[in-house]
Parts: C-alpha cells; structure tokens; sequence
C-alpha cells in the first residue's frame, strides 16, 4: 500500500507527532543510507587523503626548515669555534714571537755592555799603570829637588857644602815620614 | 508562522523515489537537508585549498580532521585509526546538519529518532561483526567484566549484556532528544514573541523577554549542535573500543 500520508499536519487535524510516524521510516532510511555512503566514499577516498597530505606536508616541510635552521646554525657555530681557536692560536705565537725577540734583543744588548766594560776595564787599567809609573817619577824627581834644596839651605845657613849621601839619606826619612 | 512547536519536525514529501514491498520512498524534506550537509561537507573538505600555510575555511577543515583523529586516538588507540573515515563521516554528519538545523525555518535531520537510530545500529552493527571478526570468541569477554566476584558473576554478565543490547538505543536517544527538545523550547520561546506582540504596545515590552531567550537558547542551541555531535562520536570511539579491546 503506498502510504501517501508523508506530511504530518495538512490542515488543522491533530497532527501525529511527527517523529514517530513509522510510515516515515522506510523514506529516511533510504535517504540516510544513500547520504551517508555517499559521505563515507567522499571522505574515505578524497576528502581525508588530501587533507591529510596537506597536512603531513606541512608537517614535513616545517621538520625541514627546522633541520635546515639547525644545520645552519651548528655551521655558523662551529665557524665560531674555529675562528675562536685561530685567535687564541694566533695570540698566542704571537706572544711567543715577542717573547723571544726581547730575549734575542736582551742577550745582544748584555753581549754588547759586556764587551764595553772590557774595554772599559782594559783602558782603565793602563790609566792605572801610567798614573803609577808617573807618580813614581814624579816621587823620585821630588827626592832630587829636595835634595838640591836641602844642600843649598845648608850651605846658605853654615856655609858648608855638606856631605851629598847624608842629605840624601835625610831627605829620604823626611820623604818617608 | 504555526504557532504549533511540532510543526517543524513534520516531513514534506518533494517527490516519490518508488516503492519498495508496497512502502512509498519519498524524497522528503528531510532527504534534501542529508544531502544538503554532505554536499556543504564535501564542499569545506574538497573546495578549500590545500596551502602549506592555510586560509580560514583550510583551517577549519584541517582542525576538524586533527579533532576528530586526536578523539580516536585518545579513546580508542591508534588502532581505532581503522575507523576514522567512518568516525568522521559520523562526526561531520551530525555536526553539519545539526549546525544547518540551529538556522530558522530548516529541518533538523537529527531531530527524528529513526535517523539517529539508523546511524547508531550501524556503529552497533559494526561493533559487532568487528568484534568478533578480530576476537573470535574471545569478544565474549566483553560481557565477563575480569574481578568480579563469582557468585555475583552471572548477575553482572546478564547486566553487561542487556546493556550491550541497550548501547544503540541510548546512543540514539540522546541525540534525538537533544535535538528535538532544544528546537521545541526555541520555538515556544520565539512563538511567545508573535503571541505577546500581537497584544499591543505592552505586550511588545513584554515580548523583548522570550526574545531575548530565543537570542540566547539559539547560542545555546548552537552549542549543543556540536555538542550532541562530539558526545555521539565520543560514545562510538568507545564502543569501537570494546570491539578492539574486549575485556575491561
């Protein structure tokens, strides 16, 4: 029997609720079957594949750029790292270069006062001896001269020429004394 | 307007499809507004491009792809994954055309007990012959809660399997009763607008109340919309779970 009554309330009539009108269910069943696989075979085969590719690419690519920044940044630490090691290295020789000029430029200079004190010590030394041997002269030039006088007072005095070896003999304790 | 509250539910016949053993299959108002949430479904999913930094609709389509898959995952496992075109479709279904339904003067398709009935019989059925397709007899241990007792055993299997038996009528009710009483007291509400407004003056001041209801039952409604469709989707990732993880 085709159940024509598919509206629920034409007219003022009391309307039977509509929800349970049985002679409805056959009509929604079909239509909700239809609908419903209709969906299901949309989203199972097109809709959630794409979406979910968009999204795992998305995924991927953000994971790659990540990696990417990453990889960059260990790069530009580890430039860092070596830049810093040359400068110490750098520094360093550079320390030692210095160190070992002052030494070098130390002994040349020490070698060289030394060699001028010799000569200092050398010519010194000869002054010494001149003084020496011309004090010497000078000392017996002296006995001479105050012998020379010694007698000439002498004679001045008494008028006697004395005796040469005994004026020389007293000047020689006066010189001494 | 009828003032009548069930009025809205009533089915419209656009034309007859055919019969099947004597029974007419018509294709109601009701049929336009199922294929009227697949067609918007299939719309947000397919006809929103697929940037690597998304638009708005993309986004609305991919947060509801990652919602409904993180709900499979957090009740149901990894293994639940199975399902979720069929979760899903079930989620977008109801969803759409419960959020289609909120808007005045459309048909809610949730609102009648068949159509939820019919979605809940499938995720029963399927429960079922998955069940025991991946478990063997093993399913039965669905009904054998492990801990219990044995004198009081039998009481909890007959128990457990009335309330197996039970799970597609609860499942069902609650989405229809949800729908179709917040549709109701929207209606009565907004009826009260046209009663009171007919009076004069003062019953225009008197009308700015259960206008101001009808404002807020609508959000309400809304709300509820999506609701009823994540605590349907929710109970289904549940029983899926049973029918890949019996035994308590």
């Amino acid at each position: 029997m085709a159940t024509t009554a598919q509206t629920a309330a034409d007219g003022g009539q009391k309307a039977p609720f509509p929800p349970f009108q049985t002679e409805t269910y056959a009509s929604q069943l079909v239509s909700l079957l239809i609908a419903f696989v209709a969906l299901y075979l949309i989203v199972s085969r097109i809709a959630l594949p794409r979406v979910g590719k968009t999204i795992d690419d998305r995924q991927a690519a953000i994971e790659g750029d990540l990696a990417a920044a990453q990889k960059l940044k260990d790069e530009s630490d580890n430039a860092l790292k070596a830049y810093e090691s040359e400068l110490a290295a750098a520094r360093s020789r550079a320390q030692a270069i210095g160190a070992e000029t002052r030494e070098k430029l130390n002994a040349a200079s020490e070698a060289e006062r030394k060699a001028l004190e010799d000569k200092l010590s050398v010519k010194l030394a000869e002054a010494e001896k001149t003084i020496a041997s011309t004090r010497e002269t000078a000392m017996s030039n002296v006995h001479g001269i105050a012998a020379e006088a010694a007698t000439a007072i002498v004679q001045r005095l008494t008028g006697v020429v004395p005796d040469g070896k005994a004026v020389s003999s007293a000047v020689d304790a006066s010189l001494k004394g | 307007m009828a003032a009548d509250p069930i009025q809205q539910f009533a089915l419209k016949k656009i034309f007859t499809i055919g019969h099947i053993g004597g029974q007419e299959i018509a294709f109601t108002n009701s049929s336009a507004y199922m294929f009227l949430s697949v067609a918007v479904i299939s719309l947000l999913m397919l006809g929103t491009g697929r940037q690597l930094i998304p638009g708005r609709m993309q986004s609305v389509a991919e947060l509801s792809y990652e919602f409904v898959a993180s709900t499979i995952r957090s009740t149901a496992g990894s293994e639940g994954m199975k399902f979720f075109p069929l979760v899903f479709s079930l989620f977008m279904f109801i969803c759409i055309s419960n959020v289609i339904g909120v808007i005045p003067y459309t048909f809610t398709v949730s609102s009648h007990l068949i159509v939820t009935f019919g979605l809940a019989v499938l995720v029963f059925l399927i429960v079922v012959f998955y069940g025991f397709y991946k478990n063997g007899l093993k399913f039965f241990k669905l009904f054998v809660p492990s801990g219990v007792p044995l004198y009081i055993l039998p009481l909890v299997v007959v128990v457990e399997v009335i309330s197996f038996f039970l799970k597609p009528v609860s499942h069902s009710v609650r989405l229809f009763a949800n729908m179709l009483a917040g549709h109701i007291a929207l209606k009565v509400f907004a009826s009260f607008v046209g009663m009171l407004g007919a009076i004069g003056f003062i019953g225009w001041v008197g009308a700015v109340l259960p206008l101001g209801l009808t404002v807020a039952l609508t959000a309400l409604e809304l709300l509820v919309a999506f609701l009823q469709a994540y605590v349907f989707t929710i109970l289904t990732c549940i029983y899926l779970n049973d029918a890949i993880h019996p035994g308590h």
